[in-house]
C-alpha cells in the first residue's frame, strides 16, 4: 500500500515536473497553483470552443459569472455542512489606523496577522452552477425548464503534488433546471455526449459511479449514499497516473436539493430537479497533453481538426 | 432493551432527522428516505445515535441501509452493543 501511494506520488511529481520544464505550467511556490503558458491556454480554448459548438445545439441561455460569489448564497448550498475542508472565505482589512498598525506589527513580527481581518461578504464559488441558483430563486420554470451553458474558476483547497488537482480551474457547465425526467434527460445525454466528445479527441474514457468527496466520517454516509443511488458520474481517463485515473468531466443529479433550497419549481407545483455536466478544463488540456505529448503539431491530425489547432 | 433502544432512537430522530412527517406517525418498519430523511440530516442522526448509544458505526455500516429504517438503525445499534 505504502510502495503504491509512493508510486502515484512519483507519477505525480514526474509530470508535474515534465510540465514546469517545458514552461506548460508556470510554479506559484503553492501546491496546485499554477500559472499557464500561451500554448496551454490555446487548447483550453479550443477545446472549450468545441464545447460551444456541441452545446450550442441546444440553445442554451448563456451566463458567466465571477468567481467569487455571496457568502449568504454559499450559505444556503450545504457546501459548508458537507465539504467544509474545500471552501475558500475571503476576507479583507475593515479596520482603522490602529489596527491597521497592528495588522503591520504582526506581519513585522512573522505573527498571525490575518487575526486582523474580518470575513467579506463573498466566497471564493466551489462549483460554477452554484451562482445560478440563486438568480432562478421564487420562479417557476417554463415548461420546457432552463438549460444554462456556465463557466467560471472555481476554488477548492485540496493542494496536492498531483498537477491534475488544481485548487482553481475552470469548469464548463451545462446546467438543467426542471422535472425529474428533463433533470434525468439532461445527465444522461451529456454523459453520452461527454464521453463521446473526449474520445474524439484521442482520450480514453471510461464513465463510472463516483462520489462527492464529502468530509468525515458522516461524509461516508453521504458518499454511500450518492453512490447506491447512482446520482454522481464521472468520466475518467489516466493523467499523471495510468493506475488511478483522473476525472476529466463529471455529472451531478442534485435531485431538488437546490429546487427546494432556493425555491424553483415546475408548473406542477413541485421543486424542480436540477442537474449538471461539468468539464474540467485545465485537466482535460493536461490529459491532452499527457496522451498526445507536449508538441501540438505532432498531434493527431484529426485530434488537431476537431480542435481547430 | 431493545425496545428501550427503540423509544430512544424514536426520540433522537424526531430530534436530528428532520423528517417531512411525525416521527409518531411512523412504523418501526418504514421507510425513513421515503418520509424525507436527507443524507446531509442522516449525518447528523448518526453522530446523535453514537453519541446516545455510547457506540461507533464502523466504516461497513455507513450505509444507506443503516439508516432506512427504525428497526434498521435498532439492528445495528444492538450489533454494536454485543
Amino acid at each position: 500500500m505504502c510502495d503504491h501511494l509512493t508510486d502515484i506520488t512519483e507519477s505525480y511529481n514526474l509530470y508535474r515536473n515534465q510540465l514546469l520544464d517545458a514552461k506548460l505550467l508556470i510554479g506559484s511556490g503553492v501546491q496546485g497553483v499554477y500559472g499557464l503558458s500561451g500554448k496551454f491556454e490555446d487548447i483550453i480554448e479550443s477545446f472549450e470552443q468545441y464545447v460551444t459548438r456541441v452545446g450550442k445545439e441546444l440553445s442554451p441561455e448563456v451566463i458567466r459569472f465571477p468567481p467569487i460569489f455571496n457568502r449568504k448564497t454559499y450559505l444556503a448550498t450545504d457546501h459548508i455542512e458537507t465539504m467544509p475542508d474545500l471552501m475558500g472565505s475571503v476576507h479583507s482589512f475593515d479596520g482603522d489606523d490602529k489596527a491597521h498598525l497592528n495588522l503591520l506589527r504582526k506581519k513585522h513580527d512573522g505573527d498571525d496577522w490575518t487575526t486582523e481581518l474580518t470575513p467579506s461578504e463573498v466566497m471564493m464559488v466551489p462549483a460554477a452552477c452554484y451562482p445560478l441558483y440563486p438568480t432562478a430563486a421564487n420562479t417557476i420554470l417554463p415548461d420546457n425548464g432552463r438549460l444554462v451553458d456556465l463557466r467560471t474558476f472555481v476554488f477548492r483547497h485540496e493542494p496536492s503534488p498531483d498537477p491534475a488537482r488544481m485548487q482553481i480551474f475552470r469548469q464548463r457547465e451545462f446546467v438543467r433546471l426542471g422535472t425529474p425526467k428533463q433533470a434525468l434527460e439532461h445527465r444522461n445525454y451529456w454523459l453520452d455526449k461527454g464521453k463521446e466528445m473526449l474520445e474524439s479527441v484521442g482520450l480514453d474514457i471510461i464513465s463510472e459511479v463516483a462520489n462527492d468527496p464529502f468530509f468525515g466520517r458522516g461524509g461516508r454516509v453521504m458518499s454511500a449514499t450518492q453512490q447506491e443511488q447512482e446520482l454522481k458520474f464521472e468520466l475518467v481517463t489516466a493523467i499523471a497516473s495510468d493506475e488511478k485515473l483522473t476525472a476529466v468531466s463529471s455529472s451531478n443529479c442534485h435531485l431538488d436539493h437546490f429546487g427546494s433550497e432556493f425555491n424553483i419549481k415546475t408548473n406542477d407545483g413541485n421543486f424542480a430537479h436540477t442537474s449538471c455536466i461539468g468539464f474540467g478544463l485545465e485537466r482535460i488540456t493536461l490529459a491532452l497533453l499527457k496522451k498526445h505529448g507536449f508538441e501540438i503539431t505532432k498531434w493527431p491530425s484529426s485530434v488537431k481538426g476537431i480542435l481547430n489547432l | 432493551m431493545v425496545i428501550d433502544n427503540i423509544g430512544k432512537i424514536r426520540a433522537l430522530l424526531k430530534a436530528n432527522g428532520r423528517l417531512s412527517i411525525d416521527v409518531a406517525t411512523l412504523a418501526n418498519d418504514s421507510d425513513l428516505y421515503q418520509a424525507g430523511l436527507t443524507s446531509l440530516a442522516t449525518v447528523g442522526l448518526m453522530l446523535s445515535l453514537e453519541d446516545g448509544f455510547d457506540v461507533e458505526f464502523p466504516d461497513s455500516m455507513l450505509s444507506r441501509k443503516t439508516f432506512g429504517s427504525i428497526d434498521s438503525i435498532a439492528d445495528a445499534i444492538e450489533e454494536l452493543q454485543e
